[in-house]
Protein backbone atom coordinates (compact mmCIF):
# COMPACT_ATOMS: atom_id res chain seq x y z
CA UNK A 1 0.00 0.00 0.00
CA UNK A 2 2.62 2.35 1.06
CA UNK A 3 4.86 1.80 -1.97
CA UNK A 4 1.42 3.06 -4.33
CA UNK A 5 0.85 5.88 -1.74
CA UNK A 6 4.43 6.99 -2.75
CA UNK A 7 3.79 7.43 -6.50
CA UNK A 8 -0.17 8.83 -6.47
CA UNK A 9 -0.03 12.57 -7.91
CA UNK A 10 -3.31 14.62 -7.42
CA UNK A 11 -5.06 17.62 -8.59
CA UNK A 12 -4.36 20.35 -5.87
CA UNK A 13 -6.73 23.06 -6.15
CA UNK A 14 -4.42 26.30 -7.44
CA UNK A 15 -5.08 28.42 -4.59
CA UNK A 16 -3.56 25.98 -2.20
CA UNK A 17 -0.06 26.81 -2.42
CA UNK A 18 1.22 24.36 0.17
CA UNK A 19 -0.61 21.21 1.11
CA UNK A 20 0.05 18.36 3.70
CA UNK A 21 -1.65 15.09 3.79
CA UNK A 22 -1.63 13.02 7.04
CA UNK A 23 2.38 13.76 6.91
CA UNK A 24 4.21 11.98 9.52
CA UNK A 25 7.94 11.77 10.26
CA UNK A 26 9.73 9.48 12.38
CA UNK A 27 13.75 9.85 12.79
CA UNK A 28 15.60 6.64 13.41
CA UNK A 29 15.82 7.54 17.33
CA UNK A 30 13.32 9.47 19.33
CA UNK A 31 9.69 9.94 19.28
CA UNK A 32 8.08 10.99 16.00
CA UNK A 33 8.29 14.49 14.94
CA UNK A 34 5.27 15.08 12.78
CA UNK A 35 2.10 12.46 13.53
CA UNK A 36 -0.50 13.17 10.80
CA UNK A 37 -0.09 16.76 10.03
CA UNK A 38 -2.67 17.92 7.94
CA UNK A 39 -2.26 21.70 6.62
CA UNK A 40 -3.09 23.77 3.48
CA UNK A 41 -1.84 27.26 3.12
CA UNK A 42 -3.74 29.83 0.39
CA UNK A 43 -1.65 31.19 -2.11
CA UNK A 44 -0.46 34.97 -0.34
CA UNK A 45 -0.92 33.87 3.35
CA UNK A 46 0.76 35.38 6.03
CA UNK A 47 0.80 31.78 8.49
CA UNK A 48 2.86 31.79 12.14
CA UNK A 49 4.06 28.47 12.92
CA UNK A 50 4.23 28.13 16.67
CA UNK A 51 5.26 26.02 19.20
CA UNK A 52 7.60 24.88 22.23
CA UNK A 53 11.28 22.98 21.21
CA UNK A 54 10.25 19.43 19.85
CA UNK A 55 6.96 20.74 18.25
CA UNK A 56 7.96 19.56 14.76
CA UNK A 57 8.67 23.04 13.58
CA UNK A 58 11.77 22.76 12.66
CA UNK A 59 10.70 19.25 11.17
CA UNK A 60 8.08 20.83 9.41
CA UNK A 61 10.64 23.56 7.94
CA UNK A 62 13.27 20.98 6.32
CA UNK A 63 10.24 18.71 4.66
CA UNK A 64 9.00 22.06 3.08
CA UNK A 65 12.45 22.67 1.91
CA UNK A 66 12.87 19.10 0.79
CA UNK A 67 15.79 18.07 3.03
CA UNK A 68 13.53 15.53 4.69
CA UNK A 69 10.82 13.21 3.47
CA UNK A 70 8.18 12.15 5.27
CA UNK A 71 7.90 8.77 6.77
CA UNK A 72 3.94 8.79 5.50
CA UNK A 73 1.41 11.28 3.20
CA UNK A 74 1.80 13.70 1.06
CA UNK A 75 3.56 17.23 0.80
CA UNK A 76 2.26 19.32 -2.36
CA UNK A 77 3.87 23.07 -2.87
CA UNK A 78 2.90 24.64 -5.93
CA UNK A 79 0.91 21.54 -7.08
CA UNK A 80 4.43 19.65 -6.67
CA UNK A 81 4.55 16.38 -4.69
CA UNK A 82 7.23 16.80 -2.89
CA UNK A 83 7.71 13.31 -2.08
CA UNK A 84 7.75 11.67 -5.79
CA UNK A 85 10.33 14.84 -6.34
CA UNK A 86 12.93 13.25 -8.02
CA UNK A 87 16.73 14.34 -6.46
CA UNK A 88 18.10 16.11 -9.27
CA UNK A 89 14.89 18.08 -9.57
CA UNK A 90 15.19 19.90 -5.98
CA UNK A 91 17.44 22.58 -7.06
CA UNK A 92 14.75 24.04 -9.46
CA UNK A 93 12.04 23.06 -6.75
CA UNK A 94 13.95 25.30 -3.84
CA UNK A 95 14.03 28.10 -6.45
CA UNK A 96 10.57 29.01 -5.95
CA UNK A 97 11.42 28.91 -2.04
CA UNK A 98 13.15 32.36 -0.20
CA UNK A 99 14.35 31.10 2.89
CA UNK A 100 15.55 32.69 5.85
CA UNK A 101 17.06 31.06 9.14
CA UNK A 102 17.50 32.43 12.33
CA UNK A 103 21.34 32.42 12.24
CA UNK A 104 21.39 34.21 8.73
CA UNK A 105 23.46 32.20 6.96
CA UNK A 106 25.39 34.69 4.77
CA UNK A 107 29.00 33.93 2.97
CA UNK A 108 31.21 35.33 5.45
CA UNK A 109 33.90 36.07 3.30
CA UNK A 110 31.54 38.12 0.70
CA UNK A 111 30.35 41.83 0.85
CA UNK A 112 26.60 42.61 0.97
CA UNK A 113 26.22 42.45 -2.97
CA UNK A 114 27.97 39.49 -3.30
CA UNK A 115 25.80 37.40 -1.24
CA UNK A 116 22.32 39.16 -3.09
CA UNK A 117 23.45 38.54 -6.15
CA UNK A 118 25.02 35.03 -5.54
CA UNK A 119 20.95 33.81 -5.59
CA UNK A 120 21.27 35.24 -8.84
CA UNK A 121 24.04 33.73 -10.12
CA UNK A 122 23.02 30.22 -9.04
CA UNK A 123 19.59 30.64 -11.36
CA UNK A 124 21.95 31.70 -14.14
CA UNK A 125 20.76 35.12 -14.44
CA UNK A 126 22.63 36.98 -16.65
CA UNK A 127 25.39 39.16 -14.93
CA UNK A 128 24.18 43.15 -16.77
CA UNK A 129 20.54 41.68 -14.78
CA UNK A 130 22.02 41.13 -11.53
CA UNK A 131 23.68 44.85 -11.38
CA UNK A 132 19.98 45.95 -12.41
CA UNK A 133 18.47 44.06 -9.69
CA UNK A 134 20.59 43.64 -6.68
CA UNK A 135 20.83 47.57 -6.24
CA UNK A 136 17.22 47.52 -6.24
CA UNK A 137 16.36 44.68 -3.75
CA UNK A 138 19.09 46.72 -1.57
CA UNK A 139 17.33 49.61 -1.61
CA UNK A 140 13.56 47.64 -0.55
CA UNK A 141 15.22 46.22 2.60
CA UNK A 142 16.96 49.52 3.42
CA UNK A 143 20.76 48.44 2.77
CA UNK A 144 21.02 50.37 -0.64
CA UNK A 145 24.02 52.38 1.11
CA UNK A 146 25.96 49.19 2.58
CA UNK A 147 26.60 47.20 -0.17
CA UNK A 148 30.45 46.86 0.02
CA UNK A 149 29.82 45.91 3.61
CA UNK A 150 31.08 42.16 5.07
CA UNK A 151 28.28 40.74 7.03
CA UNK A 152 31.01 41.24 10.14
CA UNK A 153 30.61 44.89 9.58
CA UNK A 154 27.06 44.85 10.01
CA UNK A 155 23.77 44.77 13.10
CA UNK A 156 21.99 41.65 13.57
CA UNK A 157 19.23 43.02 12.25
CA UNK A 158 21.18 44.68 8.99
CA UNK A 159 22.53 40.80 8.16
CA UNK A 160 19.13 39.46 8.74
CA UNK A 161 18.22 42.12 6.02
CA UNK A 162 20.78 40.87 3.64
CA UNK A 163 19.31 37.19 4.07
CA UNK A 164 16.13 38.54 3.61
CA UNK A 165 17.32 40.35 0.25
CA UNK A 166 18.71 37.19 -1.14
CA UNK A 167 15.62 35.12 -0.49
CA UNK A 168 13.09 37.50 -2.27
CA UNK A 169 15.73 38.68 -4.66
CA UNK A 170 14.79 35.43 -7.33
CA UNK A 171 11.15 36.61 -6.44
CA UNK A 172 9.93 32.90 -5.23
CA UNK A 173 6.11 32.84 -4.71
CA UNK A 174 7.04 31.11 -1.15
CA UNK A 175 9.05 32.77 1.75
CA UNK A 176 10.33 29.94 4.79
CA UNK A 177 11.41 32.23 7.57
CA UNK A 178 12.47 29.76 9.91
CA UNK A 179 13.43 32.26 13.88
CA UNK A 180 14.01 34.87 11.42
CA UNK A 181 14.03 37.40 14.48
CA UNK A 182 15.74 34.65 17.12
CA UNK A 183 19.04 36.50 16.98
CA UNK A 184 17.61 39.94 17.09
CA UNK A 185 16.76 42.76 19.51
CA UNK A 186 12.85 43.93 19.68
CA UNK A 187 13.50 47.31 17.35
CA UNK A 188 15.47 45.10 14.82
CA UNK A 189 13.16 42.06 15.26
CA UNK A 190 10.07 44.42 14.61
CA UNK A 191 11.61 45.89 11.63
CA UNK A 192 12.05 42.62 9.74
CA UNK A 193 8.58 41.50 10.41
CA UNK A 194 6.90 45.33 9.00
CA UNK A 195 9.21 44.03 6.07
CA UNK A 196 7.65 40.83 6.15
CA UNK A 197 4.49 42.26 6.15
CA UNK A 198 5.05 44.69 3.53
CA UNK A 199 6.86 41.19 1.60
CA UNK A 200 3.42 39.56 1.80
CA UNK A 201 0.94 42.18 1.08
CA UNK A 202 2.68 42.34 -2.36
CA UNK A 203 1.45 38.82 -3.06
CA UNK A 204 4.38 36.49 -1.30
CA UNK A 205 2.88 33.65 0.44
CA UNK A 206 4.89 34.19 4.05
CA UNK A 207 5.20 31.18 6.64
CA UNK A 208 7.21 32.31 9.76
CA UNK A 209 8.21 29.72 12.41
CA UNK A 210 8.58 31.65 15.36
CA UNK A 211 8.88 31.86 19.35
CA UNK A 212 8.23 35.26 19.58
CA UNK A 213 4.93 36.23 21.07
CA UNK A 214 4.91 39.48 20.95
CA UNK A 215 5.07 39.58 17.83
CA UNK A 216 2.50 36.62 17.03
CA UNK A 217 -0.25 38.08 18.97
CA UNK A 218 0.32 41.77 17.95
CA UNK A 219 0.56 40.80 14.38
CA UNK A 220 -3.00 39.31 14.47
CA UNK A 221 -2.05 36.76 11.13
CA UNK A 222 -2.88 33.37 10.98
CA UNK A 223 -1.29 31.13 13.69
CA UNK A 224 -0.91 27.13 13.68
CA UNK A 225 0.17 25.84 17.14
CA UNK A 226 2.19 22.80 17.29
CA UNK A 227 3.22 20.63 20.03
CA UNK A 228 4.40 17.29 19.94
CA UNK A 229 4.35 16.69 16.44
CA UNK A 230 1.09 17.45 15.93
CA UNK A 231 -1.24 20.35 14.76
CA UNK A 232 -3.14 21.47 18.42
CA UNK A 233 -4.90 24.67 17.01
CA UNK A 234 -5.33 26.73 13.67
CA UNK A 235 -6.27 30.25 14.04
CA UNK A 236 -7.20 33.13 11.66
CA UNK A 237 -6.07 36.22 13.09
CA UNK A 238 -4.84 33.93 16.57
CA UNK A 239 -2.36 34.61 18.67
CA UNK A 240 0.29 32.57 21.14
CA UNK A 241 -1.19 30.22 23.19
CA UNK A 242 0.74 29.50 26.31
CA UNK A 243 2.14 25.94 26.91
CA UNK A 244 1.02 24.91 30.79
CA UNK B 1 25.81 26.61 -18.83
CA UNK B 2 26.25 30.55 -19.58
CA UNK B 3 29.61 32.20 -20.78
CA UNK B 4 28.83 34.68 -17.25
CA UNK B 5 28.23 31.89 -15.35
CA UNK B 6 31.40 29.86 -16.96
CA UNK B 7 33.44 32.88 -16.08
CA UNK B 8 31.90 33.16 -12.52
CA UNK B 9 32.50 29.90 -11.50
CA UNK B 10 36.02 29.53 -13.01
CA UNK B 11 36.83 32.83 -10.83
CA UNK B 12 35.17 31.87 -8.09
CA UNK B 13 38.06 28.79 -7.93
CA UNK B 14 40.57 30.98 -8.74
CA UNK B 15 39.27 33.04 -5.63
CA UNK B 16 39.16 30.07 -3.56
CA UNK B 17 42.91 29.49 -3.69
CA UNK B 18 43.18 32.89 -2.46
CA UNK B 19 39.95 32.77 0.20
CA UNK B 20 41.57 29.73 1.63
CA UNK B 21 45.32 30.54 1.52
CA UNK B 22 46.71 28.34 4.30
CA UNK B 23 44.57 25.40 2.89
CA UNK B 24 46.13 26.31 -0.40
CA UNK B 25 49.29 26.31 0.58
CA UNK B 26 48.54 23.01 2.70
CA UNK B 27 47.55 21.01 -0.46
CA UNK B 28 50.19 22.30 -2.97
CA UNK B 29 52.99 21.14 -0.67
CA UNK B 30 51.37 17.54 0.23
CA UNK B 31 51.07 17.34 -3.88
CA UNK B 32 54.45 19.06 -4.69
CA UNK B 33 56.00 16.48 -1.90
CA UNK B 34 54.04 13.54 -3.29
CA UNK B 35 55.29 14.67 -6.98
CA UNK B 36 58.27 15.30 -6.15
CA UNK B 37 59.21 11.64 -4.35
CA UNK B 38 57.21 10.21 -7.66
CA UNK B 39 59.69 12.54 -9.76
CA UNK B 40 62.62 11.61 -7.96
CA UNK B 41 62.19 7.80 -8.07
CA UNK B 42 61.10 8.15 -11.64
CA UNK B 43 64.76 9.64 -12.96
CA UNK B 44 66.33 7.17 -11.05
CA UNK B 45 64.32 4.04 -12.56
CA UNK B 46 64.45 4.93 -16.05
CA UNK B 47 68.24 6.17 -15.52
CA UNK B 48 68.77 2.70 -14.41
CA UNK B 49 66.43 0.60 -16.30
CA UNK B 50 68.12 2.58 -19.55
CA UNK B 51 71.41 1.44 -18.02
CA UNK B 52 70.39 -1.92 -18.06
CA UNK B 53 68.93 -1.57 -21.46
CA UNK B 54 72.75 0.05 -22.48
CA UNK B 55 74.39 -3.04 -20.78
CA UNK B 56 71.94 -5.25 -23.01
CA UNK B 57 72.62 -4.24 -26.41
CA UNK B 58 76.39 -5.59 -25.46
CA UNK B 59 75.39 -8.68 -25.01
CA UNK B 60 75.96 -11.14 -27.79
CA UNK B 61 75.86 -14.69 -28.91
CA UNK B 62 78.29 -15.83 -31.27
CA UNK B 63 77.60 -18.72 -33.81
CA UNK B 64 80.50 -20.59 -35.52
CA UNK B 65 81.19 -23.13 -38.73
CA UNK B 66 81.75 -26.54 -39.27
CA UNK B 67 84.99 -26.78 -41.15
CA UNK B 68 85.21 -25.94 -44.79
CA UNK B 69 81.17 -25.05 -44.75
CA UNK B 70 80.32 -22.79 -47.95
CA UNK B 71 79.98 -19.31 -48.26
CA UNK B 72 76.33 -19.77 -49.47
CA UNK B 73 75.39 -22.07 -46.46
CA UNK B 74 77.19 -18.93 -44.11
CA UNK B 75 75.37 -16.54 -45.78
CA UNK B 76 71.95 -18.78 -45.68
CA UNK B 77 72.52 -19.45 -41.69
CA UNK B 78 73.22 -15.57 -41.67
CA UNK B 79 69.57 -14.63 -43.37
CA UNK B 80 67.81 -17.45 -40.87
CA UNK B 81 68.77 -15.85 -37.96
CA UNK B 82 68.12 -12.33 -39.28
CA UNK B 83 64.55 -13.32 -39.12
CA UNK B 84 64.79 -14.42 -36.08
CA UNK B 85 62.09 -11.80 -33.93
CA UNK B 86 64.73 -12.28 -30.65
CA UNK B 87 67.26 -10.94 -32.85
CA UNK B 88 68.16 -6.94 -32.91
CA UNK B 89 71.15 -6.99 -35.48
CA UNK B 90 73.74 -9.75 -36.59
CA UNK B 91 77.04 -8.65 -37.72
CA UNK B 92 79.41 -11.18 -39.66
CA UNK B 93 82.81 -11.32 -38.94
CA UNK B 94 85.03 -13.46 -41.57
CA UNK B 95 88.26 -15.00 -40.23
CA UNK B 96 90.28 -12.46 -41.15
CA UNK B 97 88.75 -9.55 -39.58
CA UNK B 98 88.56 -12.09 -36.48
CA UNK B 99 92.55 -12.67 -36.56
CA UNK B 100 93.05 -8.87 -36.85
CA UNK B 101 91.05 -8.19 -34.04
CA UNK B 102 92.72 -10.75 -31.69
CA UNK B 103 96.47 -9.75 -32.71
CA UNK B 104 95.52 -6.13 -32.36
CA UNK B 105 94.12 -7.32 -28.70
CA UNK B 106 96.49 -9.25 -27.47
CA UNK B 107 100.48 -9.49 -29.50
CA UNK B 108 100.26 -5.72 -31.16
CA UNK B 109 101.37 -4.93 -34.60
CA UNK B 110 105.56 -5.91 -34.77
CA UNK B 111 105.07 -9.45 -33.09
CA UNK B 112 101.64 -10.21 -35.16
CA UNK B 113 103.98 -9.90 -38.70
CA UNK B 114 105.90 -12.85 -37.66
CA UNK B 115 102.36 -14.87 -38.96
CA UNK B 116 101.85 -15.99 -42.27
CA UNK B 117 99.08 -17.71 -42.09
CA UNK B 118 95.83 -16.93 -40.22
CA UNK B 119 95.77 -19.20 -37.32
CA UNK B 120 91.87 -18.42 -36.66
CA UNK B 121 91.24 -19.92 -40.56
CA UNK B 122 87.86 -21.00 -39.60
CA UNK B 123 86.62 -18.18 -36.68
CA UNK B 124 84.62 -16.64 -39.23
CA UNK B 125 81.21 -16.03 -37.12
CA UNK B 126 78.14 -13.91 -36.75
CA UNK B 127 77.63 -11.57 -34.07
CA UNK B 128 74.10 -11.57 -33.14
CA UNK B 129 73.05 -8.69 -30.63
CA UNK B 130 69.59 -9.89 -28.64
CA UNK B 131 66.34 -7.61 -29.08
CA UNK B 132 65.38 -9.33 -25.64
CA UNK B 133 68.21 -10.79 -23.34
CA UNK B 134 65.88 -12.92 -22.21
CA UNK B 135 65.21 -14.64 -25.02
CA UNK B 136 68.45 -15.61 -25.23
CA UNK B 137 68.35 -19.49 -24.11
CA UNK B 138 65.79 -20.10 -26.74
CA UNK B 139 67.80 -18.28 -30.02
CA UNK B 140 70.69 -20.20 -28.39
CA UNK B 141 68.74 -23.39 -28.51
CA UNK B 142 67.66 -22.86 -31.77
CA UNK B 143 71.12 -22.23 -32.90
CA UNK B 144 72.58 -25.49 -31.73
CA UNK B 145 69.96 -27.10 -34.01
CA UNK B 146 70.77 -25.41 -37.16
CA UNK B 147 73.13 -27.39 -39.97
CA UNK B 148 76.42 -26.56 -40.00
CA UNK B 149 76.83 -24.24 -36.64
CA UNK B 150 79.82 -25.80 -35.02
CA UNK B 151 79.49 -24.02 -31.68
CA UNK B 152 77.52 -21.38 -30.15
CA UNK B 153 79.17 -19.08 -27.24
CA UNK B 154 77.08 -17.00 -25.22
CA UNK B 155 77.15 -15.15 -21.48
CA UNK B 156 74.73 -16.86 -19.68
CA UNK B 157 75.64 -15.40 -16.55
CA UNK B 158 75.18 -11.84 -17.89
CA UNK B 159 71.84 -12.52 -19.88
CA UNK B 160 70.41 -14.14 -16.72
CA UNK B 161 71.79 -11.20 -14.64
CA UNK B 162 70.65 -8.42 -16.83
CA UNK B 163 66.94 -10.36 -17.14
CA UNK B 164 66.61 -10.81 -13.82
CA UNK B 165 67.39 -7.45 -13.10
CA UNK B 166 64.96 -6.04 -15.48
CA UNK B 167 61.95 -7.78 -13.88
CA UNK B 168 63.52 -6.69 -10.31
CA UNK B 169 63.23 -2.77 -11.26
CA UNK B 170 59.78 -3.38 -13.11
CA UNK B 171 58.18 -4.60 -9.72
CA UNK B 172 59.86 -2.46 -7.45
CA UNK B 173 58.52 0.65 -9.60
CA UNK B 174 55.36 -0.25 -9.35
CA UNK B 175 55.27 -1.27 -5.90
CA UNK B 176 56.83 2.00 -4.78
CA UNK B 177 54.71 3.89 -7.18
CA UNK B 178 51.39 2.31 -5.63
CA UNK B 179 52.82 3.40 -2.57
CA UNK B 180 53.47 7.02 -3.59
CA UNK B 181 49.93 7.40 -5.28
CA UNK B 182 48.13 5.50 -2.30
CA UNK B 183 49.85 8.13 0.34
CA UNK B 184 49.31 11.09 -1.82
CA UNK B 185 45.64 10.45 -2.20
CA UNK B 186 45.19 9.52 1.36
CA UNK B 187 46.62 12.85 2.61
CA UNK B 188 44.79 14.99 0.01
CA UNK B 189 41.77 13.82 0.75
CA UNK B 190 42.69 14.56 4.49
CA UNK B 191 43.26 17.77 3.55
CA UNK B 192 40.48 18.67 1.40
CA UNK B 193 38.44 17.18 4.27
CA UNK B 194 39.89 19.82 6.37
CA UNK B 195 39.15 22.43 3.84
CA UNK B 196 35.55 21.29 2.75
CA UNK B 197 34.33 21.20 6.76
CA UNK B 198 35.61 25.19 7.06
CA UNK B 199 33.34 25.71 3.59
CA UNK B 200 30.34 23.14 4.61
CA UNK B 201 27.95 25.76 5.41
CA UNK B 202 28.74 27.44 2.10
CA UNK B 203 28.11 24.50 0.49
CA UNK B 204 24.70 23.96 2.76
CA UNK B 205 23.59 27.79 1.45
CA UNK B 206 24.34 27.07 -2.04
CA UNK B 207 21.88 24.05 -1.48
CA UNK B 208 19.30 25.91 0.00
CA UNK B 209 19.47 28.89 -2.40
CA UNK B 210 18.46 26.38 -5.19
CA UNK B 211 22.17 25.52 -6.53
CA UNK B 212 22.78 22.31 -8.95
CA UNK B 213 24.94 19.98 -7.51
CA UNK B 214 27.12 20.99 -10.80
CA UNK B 215 27.07 24.64 -10.01
CA UNK B 216 28.35 24.14 -6.46
CA UNK B 217 30.78 21.67 -7.21
CA UNK B 218 32.36 23.32 -9.97
CA UNK B 219 34.66 25.80 -8.36
CA UNK B 220 35.81 23.84 -5.69
CA UNK B 221 36.89 21.10 -8.50
CA UNK B 222 38.61 24.05 -10.82
CA UNK B 223 39.99 24.75 -7.33
CA UNK B 224 41.78 21.11 -6.84
CA UNK B 225 42.76 21.40 -10.15
CA UNK B 226 44.56 24.10 -10.19
CA UNK B 227 46.33 22.86 -7.03
CA UNK B 228 46.79 20.40 -8.26
CA UNK B 229 49.14 21.57 -11.70
CA UNK B 230 50.60 24.38 -9.18
CA UNK B 231 51.52 21.07 -6.84
CA UNK B 232 52.84 19.63 -10.18
CA UNK B 233 55.15 22.09 -11.27
CA UNK B 234 57.24 22.62 -8.30
CA UNK B 235 58.41 19.05 -7.75
CA UNK B 236 59.04 19.45 -12.05
CA UNK B 237 60.89 22.85 -11.44
CA UNK B 238 63.32 21.58 -8.64
CA UNK B 239 64.01 18.25 -10.85
CA UNK B 240 64.49 20.15 -13.69
CA UNK B 241 67.16 22.59 -11.48
CA UNK B 242 68.93 19.92 -9.86
CA UNK B 243 68.93 16.70 -12.50
CA UNK B 244 72.10 18.02 -13.89
CA UNK B 245 73.83 18.76 -10.94
CA UNK B 246 72.87 15.12 -9.51
CA UNK B 247 74.26 13.26 -12.59
CA UNK B 248 77.53 15.08 -12.99
CA UNK B 249 78.26 14.92 -8.97
CA UNK B 250 77.50 10.93 -9.95
CA UNK B 251 80.18 10.93 -12.92
CA UNK B 252 82.80 12.77 -10.45
CA UNK B 253 82.03 10.77 -7.42
CA UNK B 254 82.38 7.13 -9.50
CA UNK B 255 84.45 7.63 -12.27
CA UNK B 256 85.46 4.02 -12.80
CA UNK B 257 81.73 3.50 -13.78
CA UNK B 258 81.82 5.85 -16.64
CA UNK B 259 81.38 2.85 -18.82
CA UNK B 260 78.08 1.68 -17.40
CA UNK B 261 76.63 4.89 -15.92
CA UNK B 262 75.42 6.17 -18.91
CA UNK B 263 72.64 8.99 -17.81
CA UNK B 264 69.44 10.15 -19.79
CA UNK B 265 69.46 14.11 -20.25
CA UNK B 266 66.94 16.17 -18.13
CA UNK B 267 64.80 16.77 -21.49
CA UNK B 268 64.57 12.90 -22.33
CA UNK B 269 63.80 12.75 -18.49
CA UNK B 270 60.59 15.33 -19.13
CA UNK B 271 59.48 13.87 -22.28
CA UNK B 272 57.28 11.60 -19.72
CA UNK B 273 57.83 13.29 -16.32
CA UNK B 274 55.97 16.34 -17.48
CA UNK B 275 52.73 15.02 -18.68
CA UNK B 276 52.28 12.20 -16.40
CA UNK B 277 53.14 14.47 -13.35
CA UNK B 278 50.47 17.41 -14.38
CA UNK B 279 48.15 14.38 -15.04
CA UNK B 280 48.53 12.95 -11.58
CA UNK B 281 48.66 16.63 -9.97
CA UNK B 282 45.78 17.66 -12.10
CA UNK B 283 43.97 14.20 -11.22
CA UNK B 284 44.77 14.05 -7.94
CA UNK B 285 43.26 17.57 -7.46
CA UNK B 286 40.18 16.58 -9.28
CA UNK B 287 39.04 13.63 -7.80
CA UNK B 288 40.19 14.89 -4.57
CA UNK B 289 37.74 17.70 -4.55
CA UNK B 290 35.03 16.05 -6.66
CA UNK B 291 34.85 13.21 -4.54
CA UNK B 292 34.90 15.37 -1.16
CA UNK B 293 32.58 17.54 -1.92
CA UNK B 294 30.21 14.98 -3.25
CA UNK B 295 29.96 14.12 0.52
CA UNK B 296 28.14 16.95 1.42
CA UNK B 297 26.16 17.50 -1.97
CA UNK B 298 23.08 15.65 0.07
CA UNK B 299 21.52 18.51 1.86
Amino acid sequence: MALFKRTKTKAIPNENIIVLEKVSKAYATGAPALTGVDLTIKRGEFVFIVGDSGSGKSTLIKLLLRELLPTDGDIYVNGQNLVTLKRRNVPKYRRNLGVVFQDFRLLKDRNVYENVAFAQRVVQIPTREIKKNVPSMLSVVGLAGKYKAKPRQLSGGEQQRVALARALINRPPILLCDEPTGNLDPKNSWEIMKLLDQINKKGTTVLVVTHNREIVNEMQKRVVTMKKGVIVSDEEKGGYIDED
Amino acid sequence: MRISTLFYTLKQGIINIFRNAWFSLASIATISACLLLFGIFYSVVINFQYMVKAAEQGVSVTVFFDEGLSEARIQEIGDLIGKRTEVARVEYVSAEEAWETFRQEYFGEEYADGWTENPLENSSNYEIYLSDVSLQQSLVTWLESVEGVRQVNRSELTASTLSGMNSLIAYVSVGIIGILLAVSIFLISNTVMIGIQVRKEEINIMKYIGATDFFVRSPFVIEGMIIGAIGACIPLGMIYAIYSSVVDYVIDRFPMLTTLLIFLSVEQIFKVLVPVSLALGIGIGFMGSFTTVRKHLHV
